[in-house]
This record gives structure tokens, C-alpha cells and sequence, in this order.
């Protein structure tokens, strides 16, 4: 009798020895012989973020096998760019990300200025610094709560909507636009801050930190929440190198990883943060260490509102934008995007349209190569939270 | 850093070392080489991450561009490898073996570029496009705006000045 | 009608890329019985769609109203225009009031937004949901890029106009409209739905081989089949 019971009590937890295994280590998947089912999951799915598409093959409730698809947004920017001249590519280049479109101007603003030599006033980069923190803060009221989204719990993601828009607006105030703005040009940035911005930004600011409280009781102290995200989604430490995992990806492994303190752009190494860590490598660590990265975004606003001139010059003098030869040369520039790190590679020719420029956003390794080996084992209804908890961007993957 | 350009010169034959701005170097090698040099960099000198591997096509000269940016995070130096290989038939060593997502950026350029990458994982699935049967996308031999009127309708009464000069005309009439 | 299309369909079978798994092969039941199976035969969808003829005037009109006022969309995000969704639906703009909702399949739901530019391999799975849409279905083209290609005019892979493909009942222009603008489009269609002048998928029916002969030049593998619903 007892021996029966115990049975009973001890079934296989260990429910990844299901399909068998060949020598390689590969799992022997014959998809006619019923026991495995293939489901897509996207582009035509609520649970995707964005357009594109995981080829799961599953058996019982445990994906035993995925595919990423990609290239459904691919509008072959790098090919167009190399029809555009510099000025040109602007307008288009920062359609490239699309919840975050800063990095991308910067980025290629930066690039242009490293290879065509030229200086940037001070009060533009202040003003640069602020426009990629508040859209460092837009990203992060969307995707912090948005993590909770995938779970069922939707209520967060409508507050952090709400907080968002109040971001946008200050944005469409600063520069004219709600998603796209094309604020940093090559030399400088496009206007001073209107009268009265720092005052109604710090009002908002004060209205994200009552938020956070809010979803530290919603999301955080919520039993189910933790339950289904702490040990969901394990990234050895191994991987974040032999992927080039990066950002608060690559944090909540453990690993010192932020462009803002490694390489220091701007006025970066004026402010006084520090890197944000977990150690535990989950879905709930990456959570973690985004919500500190909600509050020290907060905080950067603050600093940088108080310490950066109000008035000055704020671009510098370039040639002729039309006809601007940018010199022969190769750079890769980085910046650190709410994802991780976000680099573009120039190749520049010496004539006045770039030869090539190439994106390297943190979503290309997390949504393609990592993912794919991270759903394995897991269970089909975490599918859309071990994505969402990479930061996965489509549009930033195919440009 | 310049410890290790010298190391490298007597090893791998590298030239036309450059910086290209602070802590990022510039270097070519001969294109058989490649995979020794990313591993000795790998093992031996700290640079852990392959942040990208990008390919540039020089029609004039007839060669492709492959660049590996390889980082060392300790020490925060980026090292630009650029290694050219023919362009027709273009092939290159692949080194999936080195980096788990090399073989992603492998895939791209081979469906982008046409460079062929033997052995590496899933190389001749395609990453972006969808049945495309036409010159890769991204040689300068293929002309994206022609194959755009041929293929999608162009809706009439879109007026195609070349920006440069009209812009020219419009703001800088006395320019030559 | 309906040979000519089959014949059709055969044609495009042949194709280099068709997929192994959507070859004609035959799978061997659980008793040993076998079975040939064509992965792009649809056996229940295999006739030519049908037309709508109008019903009695005041039938038309009450329905008319009902559709106008329960705007189901598809939730499916194509383009860039997808990020001001979730703000369409938040307490600022509030789409509810509308009548407008999301839902998750294309059975459910009556308007599909094409949020933006269309590369040809989201193309191609727009279609498939269309198709799957149970009429009467309307069609919301959101920015430039769907009017005349916009920033994408001069890219190998983004359709210029959408109207070649999928008829469209109301265009919003920017890049990318503003929350607001998406807002009137859906109270612009309420007001051609209640005129009665939201006859897309009818449209789409009539000039159904115009519209496949145009989809068919874009996307080179077409190994789908002929949903014709």
C-alpha cells in the first residue's frame, strides 16, 4: 500500500524526457506519429509582440521544438539608404524601431558627426540626453506593466498607457510629433525646450513615481505573478557572451552590462546612477530589473532637468546638408536602448550618400537565436512571456 | 591595445590598421584567416562578444566587405575585422562554431548578399524574404526603385524629382 | 468560373518553393489504411465566393445600423501603425464608446486595419485573413504607405497601393496617424456603412480575378490555398 502511494506521489516531473532523444541530444520529432502537435504562433496573434511568428512544435502543453520567423516587416531599409543621402536617411532611418525611434537618429546622427568631424554644442546634448531618456521612460511605462499583460492581467498595461501618453505629450510639446519626432539632426538637435516644459515634465515625473507604488502593490506582491515568473524562462550565465546577450537581459543574469556607464556618450558620466542587477536570471529577474530601470530613468530626469543650461547654442554649423561629402571612414556607434545595447555600423564612401549602414539592435540575438533554444521545455502558455521578457522588437530584427 | 596590434601583426599578417575614434580599431586580414583570429581573440585576448558581422559590396573593385566587430567587455575596446573576398562566387569560412548567433547573421548575409557560408546552421533557409528568386537585394547591382515600379503598382501623380536638385533649385539658385 | 480557377490553383502547386510538408503525400491511418493527402486542397471552400444581393430596403437599412454600430477588428498589427492601437483602446481616446473592440481571430471580427506599410510576406497572410472574414467585412488603410507607398515608395519588398490587393473602404493619411485620426476614420465608415456604400467585399467578389491576378504577381509562392469564403 505504501509503496503504491509513493508511486503515485513521485510521477516524472522531469517531463522533458518525453520525446526522445537521438545522439545528438536532438529530440526525435515524426510529426505524423500524433504525438506532437505544430502550432503558429503569430503573425496573426495577440500574444506575438509585434509581426512576427514562432513555429512551435509542442506535445501535450510543452513546446518540444520552435522556430522563429521573421521578415514580415522587412522594408529593406539598408538597401533605400543607400539611395538617400544622409539627410534623407533621417526621416526614414527612425522607422526602423518603432515604440523607441530616438536611438535610431541618435545613432545615425552620431555617426555622421564621427565620421564627417564635427562638434556638437553642449546644450544640445543635454537636450539629446533628454529626449533618449524620455523615450527610454515611454518604452519602459508600456513594457513594465505589459510583462503582467501577457498573463492575463491587463489592468497595468491600461495604467501604464495612461502614463505613457503624458510622455508623448510632452514629446509632441519638445519636438512636434508623438511617435516619430526627428529631433537629433547631424550637429545638433532641431529646438531649445518651450517655456514652462521642465515644470509640467517634473509634475509627470511625480505622477510616474505614485505610479510605480501602484504596480509594486498590482504586480509584484501578486501571488500569482510571482508563481508563474520566477524560474520561467532560465538563462544560463554561459549564454549572455556566447549569444552577446545584452542589456537587462544580460543585468539580470548578473553581468555589469549598461553602454551608459561601459562606453559613456554625452553627459552620461555627469549623472550619477548605477547599474540596475538581478542575479536570477528569470522572467521575474528581467521584470525586476526593468522596473528599477522605470525608477532610475525617473531619477536621470530629474538630474538631468537640474543640471542642464536652458539656453545656448544648439547646432553646430555643417556644410550643406545636400551636398555634403562625408569623408572616407568606418565607424560603429552604440547607445544604450531600453532593450540593451543599439548599434549602427557606417561605412561611408566619401560621396554624399552613405555605402552602408547597418543595424545591430539587441532584439536580432534575443528574438532569434536566444529564444528559439529558451522555449524549449517550457510550457506553451509562457511562450508569450518568455518573449515579452526579452524585449523582442520585430521591426528593429528585419529594418 | 598596441601590444596586442603588434601581436597580431606578427601572427595574422594584419594591415591598414586605423583607429577609427577611442578605444575602436580598424584592422584587415586576409580572409583564410579570419576564423583563427576571431578564436585566438576569443580564447586568448578577452574579446568574448561578436557584436555584428556586416557585409559591404564594392562593385568597383569587384570584392565584398565581410566586418566582424568582436568587443571585450572588461576592458571596453571594439575591434573592427574586415576581410574581403571575391565577389564572384563569394564564399567565406562560417564560424558559427565560435558564437551561438553567428549563424543568424550568416543566414542574413547570404540571402541579402549571396555570400555563401558552408556548414553553417540553416543557411539556405530564407530569413527575410519570402520566395524571392530575383539578384540578392543588397548588391548595388540590383536596382530596388525599378523592380518596385515593375512589380507594385505606382500610383500616378507622384511627382519624382531627384530631391538634391530640386532642392537646389529652390534654395540655392546661384549655386553652380 | 470554376474550372478555370482550379486550373489555376494546379498551376501554382507546382511551385519551387512549395514547402515539403504542403506536397501532395499520403499518411498511413492508425490501421494501416492510407491515405492520400493535398495539404492545398480546400475540400469544404472549393467554390467561386458569391455576391450579397441586396435585401428589402428597410431590412438593409436595420442591418446597416447594427454592423455600423459593432465594429470588431481584427487584432493584428501589420505595420507601424500598430503602436497607436493600444492607446486607441486606453481611457484617453477610449475606442469602446465606438462600438469598437479587438479580437483575436478573423471569424469574429468585421474590420481588419492595415496598420501601414505591407511587406509582400505579411501580404500574403492579410489576404488569408480576409478571406476568413465573414462579411459583411470592411477594410481601414492606416498612413501613406498604403496610398502610394509613402517612405517605402522605391522598396523591393512593401506593396505601393493597397487598393490592387484588398478593397479598401477608408484611407487615413499620415505617418502615422494620430489616435485621433484613427477615430474618425472609424466614425467615417460608420457613415458610409448607414449610406450603404461599404460594399467592399462584394467589390472583392466581382473583380475577384482582377484582384488574384494582382496578388499572384507579388507574392511568387502562393502555396496556399484558394480560400474563397
Amino acid at each position: 500500500m505504501k509503496n503504491n502511494l509513493t508511486s503515485l506521489l513521485n510521477w516524472n516531473t522531469n517531463r522533458s524526457n518525453y520525446p526522445e532523444m537521438d545522439a545528438d541530444g536532438n529530440p526525435i520529432i515524426d510529426l505524423e506519429s500524433q504525438k506532437f502537435i505544430k502550432v503558429w504562433q503569430g503573425p496573426n496573434h495577440p500574444g506575438v509582440t509585434g509581426n512576427m511568428s514562432l513555429e512551435l512544435t509542442i506535445s501535450g502543453d510543452e513546446v518540444v521544438d520552435s522556430k522563429t520567423h521573421v521578415g514580415y516587416l522587412h522594408r529593406g531599409f539598408e538597401k533605400l539608404f543607400e539611395r538617400r543621402k544622409y539627410i534623407q536617411c533621417f526621416p526614414t532611418c527612425i522607422r526602423m524601431c518603432v515604440p523607441e525611434p530616438d536611438t535610431n537618429e541618435y545613432n545615425l546622427a552620431v555617426g555622421t558627426e564621427e565620421l564627417g568631424g564635427i562638434e556638437v554644442p553642449d546644450t544640445a546634448k543635454w537636450l539629446r540626453m533628454l529626449a533618449l531618456e524620455m523615450a527610454r521612460l515611454q518604452v519602459l511605462l508600456r513594457m513594465v506593466p505589459g510583462q503582467a499583460g501577457t498573463m492575463g492581467l491587463g489592468l497595468g498595461s491600461q495604467w501604464g498607457m495612461y502614463y505613457r501618453e503624458l510622455i508623448l505629450d510632452r514629446f509632441e510639446e519638445l519636438t512636434g510629433g508623438r511617435i516619430y519626432h526627428m529631433y537629433i539632426l547631424p550637429g545638433g538637435v532641431r529646438g531649445l525646450m518651450p517655456e514652462g516644459f521642465d515644470k509640467r515634465l517634473l509634475g509627470n515625473l511625480d505622477k510616474i513615481d505614485g505610479f510605480i507604488a501602484d504596480i509594486d502593490k498590482l504586480i509584484f506582491s501578486n501571488a500569482v505573478f510571482k508563481k508563474r515568473t520566477i524560474g520561467t524562462g532560465f538563462i544560463p550565465n554561459d549564454w549572455v557572451d556566447h549569444y552577446g546577450i545584452t542589456g537587462p537581459v544580460a543585468r539580470a543574469a548578473g553581468y555589469k552590462r549598461d553602454v551608459r556607464k561601459d562606453y559613456p556618450y554625452l553627459f552620461y558620466d555627469q549623472l550619477d546612477f548605477d547599474y540596475n542587477i538581478a542575479q536570477e536570471s528569470d522572467v521575474f529577474a528581467r521584470f525586476e530589473v526593468r522596473r528599477q530601470d522605470l525608477v532610475t530613468t525617473v531619477d536621470l530626469l530629474r538630474q538631468i532637468l537640474a543640471k542642464m543650461p536652458r539656453t545656448g547654442d544648439i547646432r553646430a554649423t555643417t556644410p550643406n546638408v545636400l551636398h555634403w561629402k562625408i569623408p572616407k571612414g568606418e565607424t560603429y556607434v552604440r547607445v544604450e536602448s531600453s532593450r540593451g545595447e543599439y548599434g549602427f555600423y557606417m561605412v561611408s564612401d566619401g560621396t554624399e550618400y552613405p555605402r552602408r549602414i547597418n543595424l545591430r539592435g539587441p532584439s536580432y540575438t534575443h528574438a532569434v537565436s536566444v529564444l528559439e533554444k529558451l522555449l524549449v521545455n517550457s510550457n506553451i502558455s509562457d511562450v508569450s512571456a518568455i518573449m515579452v521578457s526579452l524585449a523582442t522588437c520585430p521591426p528593429e530584427i528585419e529594418r | 591595445m598596441e601590444n596586442l596590434i603588434n601581436k597580431l601583426q606578427d601572427m595574422f599578417a594584419v594591415k591598414d590598421v586605423q583607429d577609427s575614434k577611442k578605444n575602436q580599431i580598424l584592422l584587415t586580414v586576409k580572409a583564410s584567416k579570419v576564423p583563427a583570429l576571431l578564436s585566438f581573440l576569443k580564447e586568448f585576448e578577452g574579446f568574448k562578444v561578436l557584436v555584428m558581422i556586416s557585409s559591404v559590396d564594392w562593385i568597383e573593385i569587384g570584392k565584398f566587405q565581410l566586418s566582424y566587430i568582436v568587443n571585450d567587455p572588461d576592458k571596453k575596446n571594439d575591434l573592427i575585422i574586415r576581410a574581403f573576398i571575391s565577389r564572384k562566387e563569394a564564399s567565406m569560412i562560417s564560424i558559427h562554431s565560435l558564437w551561438g548567433h553567428a549563424s543568424t547573421f550568416q543566414r542574413e548575409i547570404k540571402e541579402m548578399y549571396g555570400i555563401d557560408f558552408p556548414g553553417s546552421p540553416r543557411v539556405d533557409e530564407p530569413f527575410l524574404l519570402e520566395g524571392w528568386d530575383d539578384t540578392p537585394p543588397m548588391r548595388r547591382d540590383f536596382d530596388t526603385k525599378k523592380y518596385s515600379e515593375e512589380t507594385f503598382f505606382p500610383r500616378p501623380g507622384r511627382e519624382s524629382n531627384d530631391p538634391a536638385e530640386y532642392m537646389k533649385k529652390r534654395l540655392y539658385p546661384d549655386e553652380k | 468560373m470554376t474550372e478555370e480557377l482550379k486550373d489555376n490553383n494546379i498551376e501554382q502547386v507546382e511551385d519551387k518553393f512549395l514547402a515539403p510538408e504542403n506536397r501532395k503525400h499520403t499518411v498511413t491511418g492508425p490501421e494501416g489504411e492510407i491515405i492520400h493527402v493535398d495539404p492545398l486542397q480546400d475540400y469544404y471552400c472549393n467554390e467561386r465566393p458569391k455576391a450579397e444581393d441586396p435585401r428589402n430596403k428597410i431590412v438593409e437599412k436595420f442591418l446597416n445600423w447594427a454592423r455600423a454600430e459593432s465594429l470588431w477588428v481584427l487584432g493584428f498589427g501589420t505595420g507601424c501603425g500598430s503602436i497607436e492601437i493600444p492607446p486607441l483602446l486606453s481611457p484617453r481616446f477610449d475606442a469602446y464608446r465606438f462600438g469598437v473592440a479587438m479580437r483575436a481571430t478573423p471569424r469574429q471580427s468585421s474590420v481588419i486595419i492595415i496598420s501601414g506599410y505591407l511587406a509582400v510576406k505579411t501580404l500574403k497572410r492579410v489576404i488569408r485573413s480576409y478571406e476568413q472574414m465573414q462579411n459583411p467585412k470592411f477594410v481601414i488603410a492606416l498612413g501613406s504607405c498604403t496610398i502610394n507607398g509613402g517612405m517605402y515608395w522605391d522598396s523591393y519588398n512593401t506593396i505601393n497601393r493597397l487598393d490592387y490587393y484588398l478593397p479598401v473602404d477608408v484611407y487615413v493619411a499620415g505617418c502615422m496617424p494620430r489616435p485621433e485620426a484613427i477615430l474618425a476614420a472609424f466614425d467615417k465608415l460608420k457613415t458610409r456603412i448607414k449610406e450603404g456604400r461599404a460594399e467592399g467585399a462584394n467589390e472583392y467578389v466581382e473583380k475577384f480575378d482582377w484582384y488574384k491576378a494582382n496578388q499572384k504577381k507579388v507574392i511568387k509562392n502562393w502555396n496556399m490555398p484558394d480560400y474563397n469564403w
